[in-house]
């Protein structure tokens, strides 16, 4: 595809750029669709939009009409269906950004380079919902089309650097980006003990910190075994609602048949949420032993990691790692040995939040629009080509390899009775250490923050979960850290994400960003989200000018109805949830102006 | 799961039904496997508001106006959509259904013209339904690129209807779908190039299942821009298509001495309730 490349038209270029990327598929034979969103993303990279005549070659090559194409395609944020520049600026403008001056980058932007979402020569910039880099923030993704690629994530130091990253040529190095730090001691860690020390490139090195034990003893041992182990483990998905992997992969495993996927969930996309890119960069081969032994027991031949579209070196390293594991026979025909067959295939996401709902997420993986199915079935019956499927989050996979190397004995006697093992929490926002932290569930929420150094004095509202979460006051800290004390309280680990909110911020702020967020992130699909989302930001909106529709009263049953109209009648769980932080914090801080506290409001 | 099909005695599949016994508002009721929620309320007569959801089309159940409280569920079901199972425990008269339904009401009319979509009016009175409380529609102008059909997507509810007849479900042309994301989706051809230059046949089957009038053929569209529609002067008769062999039913819609639209049964075992381009619009010389 390299000849004359140089006097190629682009209506030539685009072609061959897809004929490039469905080379591995035989000329005439049918292309499968779940090779979509790979090709979308090339085009989009090589391009920087996706043109008339790649939909239309598209549609040709792979059988699929272009209206349905196009209607991929354009539900993906990271595509461009219209011309667009070469080099296209992120900018996070989401919560844990925003407390870290995010808005004067955005300011300066607009007035220094151009206005949101124009181009410039060959440049332009738009804001972005969190990035998952913040324990950098504030964040910036660039994105360059051409030839070679380029994708490169910085802390904007200032909003004049801001302004120097959108001008500059794109030489440069891949990433100027600090490196993770792990500030706790090593010995009380499991799941991040190997982060920062191990280099992630190296199966030796990995080895040589105890990696690959878990799956010889998975192997050595049997898939009842670590079915029994999980279960007695008790250990809890990570990726949110909290159900029980054991019980999960049980219920894979006894389906019947061969064909069955692994899905590693690693779309997070939860605002303030950025553990499962610390694992993914700093640990990837954990990921991969985690899947193979959910491989093994449950009796499945091929993986998926279903990475999102802003984690560019997490996917780089993923798929690093799963080379060399394949050089090693780590992966395979006959992995170790042993006799199982199994390989990864990594893929990423384009720029969608409800990609994370696990049935959207496979819908996505089939090439298709990401919008949720309605459950019953369940993946577990009905998953990935509609056969059984395993979808698990990048820290509960390896949660679940922390059991099967060191046993669930050693497992559940950590943490609560019910909360069993470690947690990664992210802290982010107004601390002075943000990071990901790992804790034994059942700390308080106190421990976690003075850990991250939190000024107490001066926190406002913590938000615990993501936007899906709840906010909680300065003086509701000592809540213990578990799945059962958050119930409790009706508040939810959720993600893990935990996002400190001072007293010089404007709680009306935040929540603007946070209904702007759903109204944006709304798959569209049902009408209780669709349009729920829409009436929650215009309200939202409302009381942050101080103008009712109607009185306050009014608004105040407004916001009762649409949340109860959401959780109830909406088909997933980014319908049920948008409404609860919100209405989280109008429970909890004056926000009401007719009910305005003395110093709090907006 | 799924029961052997016997063959019968004229060589077709005679299916051996099975029956699920549930309960809807306190009453028993007896429904063959696979029915849905919804079969099992007709059945026992329960009025239950549908607009997504069409007997010749698979559910999508994005509206969400027909939930239900189902026992052991966290949230409301879709009962257009949702499967009857054995001892399941419905309920379609409490405060959380009505109420939800409600709002599912209010959202669409504060955000779509609802006024040519069937009962909607009716189901607002009897929910107690005030859309104007949310928001009013904006009005935007229809898209006629074509002689056959006007597309209002002022009065659209993405309901999918359109989209699975010219897909899946019926046409397999796929010329128009859903486009975009969020407050941004509609439906659209691929770039929003007119229907005469997307793959579309006109064969008018997204006109048919269209439930709020934003698919409307060229004449009732005249019509009701001159507020001249009007569905109490309008006749029905049957007949069966001229043009070829197939035989497929056609409901001619009169007004005056004209045929304003032309509609498929769609219980009807040739059509479905789908036809093409002569049948929908090849009458256009019948006065
Ligand atoms: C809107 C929405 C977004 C989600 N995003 C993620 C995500 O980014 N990562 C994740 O692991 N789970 C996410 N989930 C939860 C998944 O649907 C699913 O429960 C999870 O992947 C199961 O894995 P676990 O049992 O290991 O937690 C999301 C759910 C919803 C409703
Ligand atoms: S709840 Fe929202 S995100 Fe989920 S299916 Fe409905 S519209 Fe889509
Ligand atoms: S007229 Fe037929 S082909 Fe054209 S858009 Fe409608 S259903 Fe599709
Ligand atoms: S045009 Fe009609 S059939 Fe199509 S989605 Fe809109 S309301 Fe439904
Ligand atoms: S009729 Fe059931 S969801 Fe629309």
């Amino acid at each position: 595809m390299d000849v004359g490349r140089d006097t190629q038209s682009p209506e030539d270029r685009v072609r061959s750029v897809i004929d490039h990327a469905l080379a591995p598929f035989a000329e005439g034979a049918q292309i499968p669709r779940h090779a979509l969103l790979p090709v979308l993303r090339a085009i989009q990279s090589s391009q920087g939009w996706i043109s008339k005549t790649a939909v239309a070659h598209l549609s040709q090559r792979m059988g699929i009409a272009q209206a349905e194409l196009y209607g991929v395609a354009s539900f993906y944020h990271l595509f461009s269906m219209e011309p667009s520049p070469r080099r296209v600026l992120h900018v996070c403008d989401d919560v844990s950004c925003r407390l870290r001056g995010s808005r004067a980058i955005v300011e300066r932007l607009s007035l220094a380079c151009a206005p949101e979402g124009e181009a410039r020569e060959d440049s332009a910039w738009r804001r972005s919902p969190c990035l998952g880099q913040c324990e950098r923030a504030p964040a910036a993704l660039q994105l360059i089309a051409g030839d070679v690629p380029k994708e490169r994530t910085f802390t904007v130091r200032s909003p004049e650097h801001a302004e120097e990253i959108f001008r500059s040529p794109d030489e440069g190095s891949a990433a100027e980006l600090s490196d993770i730090v792990v500030r706790q001691p090593r010995e009380s860690l499991r799941l991040l003990r190997r982060v920062g020390v191990v280099s992630p490139t190296s199966l030796d090195d990995y080895r040589a910190h105890g990696g690959y034990q878990g799956l010889r003893r998975a192997h050595a041992r049997g898939p009842a075994w670590v079915l029994r182990e999980l279960g007695e483990a008790k250990l809890l998905g990570r990726g949110g609602a909290g159900f029980p992997a054991g019980t999960k992969w049980s219920a894979v495993a006894s389906c019947p048949g061969r064909e069955k996927y692994i899905v590693c969930n690693a779309d997070e996309s939860e605002p303030g949420t950025f553990k499962d890119r610390v694992l993914m960069e700093g640990d990837p081969f954990a990921v991969i032993e985690a899947m193979t032994i959910a491989g093994f027991t449950v009796g499945a031949e091929k993986g998926f990691i279903y990475v999102r579209g802003e984690y560019p070196l997490a996917a780089t390293r993923l798929e690093a790692a799963i080379g060399e594991a394949r050089a090693h026979r780590k992966l395979g025909s006959n992995v170790d040995g042993s006799g199982q067959r199994f390989d990864i295939e990594v893929r990423r996401g384009a720029g969608a939040y409800i990609c994370g709902e696990e049935t959207a997420l496979l819908e996505s993986l089939e090439g298709r629009r990401g919008e949720p199915r309605s459950k019953p079935p369940f993946p577990v019956h009905e998953g990935l080509f509609a056969k059984p499927t395993l979808v698990n989050n990048v820290e509960t996979l390896c949660a679940a390899l922390d059991v099967v190397a060191r046993g669930a004995a050693d497992f559940a006697s950590i943490g609560t009775k019910d909360s069993t093992g470690t947690r990664l929490f992210c802290v982010s926002g107004n601390v002075a250490n943000p990071g990901v932290y790992e804790l034994a569930m059942g700390y308080s929420l106190r421990e976690l923050l003075a850990l991250a150094g939190a000024e107490f004095s001066r926190i406002r509202a913590v938000l615990l979960g993501g936007a899906a979460g709840t906010f909680l006051r300065g003086d509701e800290i000592d809540l213990p850290l578990t799945f059962e004390d958050t119930r409790r309280v009706r508040a939810t680990l959720g993600s893990g994400s935990v996002v400190v909110i001072d007293d010089k911020t404007s709680m009306m702020d935040v929540l603007r960003g946070l209904a702007w967020f759903f109204r944006h992130e709304s798959c569209g699909q049902c009408v209780p989200c669709r349009v729920g989302t829409i009436r929650v930001d215009e309200l939202v909106q409302r009381v942050r000018a101080k103008v009712p529709l109607g009185s306050w009263e009014d608004e105040r049953g407004r916001l009762t109805d649409l949340g109860r109209v959401m959780r109830d009648a909406s088909i997933c769980g980014l319908g049920h949830t948008a409404t609860s932080a919100i209405e989280s914090a109008f429970e909890r801080f004056g926000l009401w102006p007719d009910r305005a506290e003395k110093k709090g409001g907006a | 799961m799924r029961t052997e099909k016997p063959k019968g005695r004229d060589g077709g599949l005679v299916q051996i039904e099975r029956m699920i016994e549930l309960e809807v508002d306190g009453r028993a009721v007896r429904v063959p496997e696979g029915s849905t929620i919804l079969d099992a309320c007709k059945k026992l007569g329960v009025d239950t508001p549908t607009l997504c959801f069409a007997e010749n089309l698979t559910p999508v159940n994005a509206c969400r106006v027909c939930v239900v409280e189902l026992e052991g569920s966290r949230t409301l079901v879709a009962s257009c959509s949702r499967k009857a199972e054995p001892k399941m425990v419905v309920r379609t008269d409490t405060e959380r259904v009505r109420s939800s339904r409600k709002m599912v009401l209010e959202l669409l009319g504060s955000s779509v013209n609802m006024s040519a979509a069937g009962e909607f009016e009716n189901w607002c009175s009897q929910y107690h339904a005030e859309p104007e409380r949310l928001g009013t529609p904006s009005h935007a102008p229809a898209v006629i690129d074509n002689d056959l059909f006007v597309r209002d997507y002022s009065r659209c509810m993405l309901c999918y209807k359109c989209v699975e007849a010219c897909g899946d479900d019926a046409q397999h042309t796929f010329a128009i779908v859903m486009t975009g994301r969020g407050g941004e989706a509609k439906i659209a051809t691929e770039f929003d190039v007119s229907l005469p230059e997307s793959a579309c046949v006109f064969c008018g089957n997204c006109v048919g299942v269209c439930p709020t009038a934003a698919l409307q053929f060229r004449r009732e569209h005249t019509l009701r821009e001159a507020g001249e529609w009007d569905l109490a002067k309008q006749t029905v008769t049957k007949t069966v298509c001229p043009y070829c062999g197939v035989g497929c039913v056609l409901e001619l819609h009169v007004q005056g001495d004209e045929i304003v639209r032309v509609t498929s049964p769609s219980d009807s075992s040739v059509t479905d309730g789908h036809l093409c381009v002569k049948g929908r619009f090849g009458w256009g010389y019948v006065r």
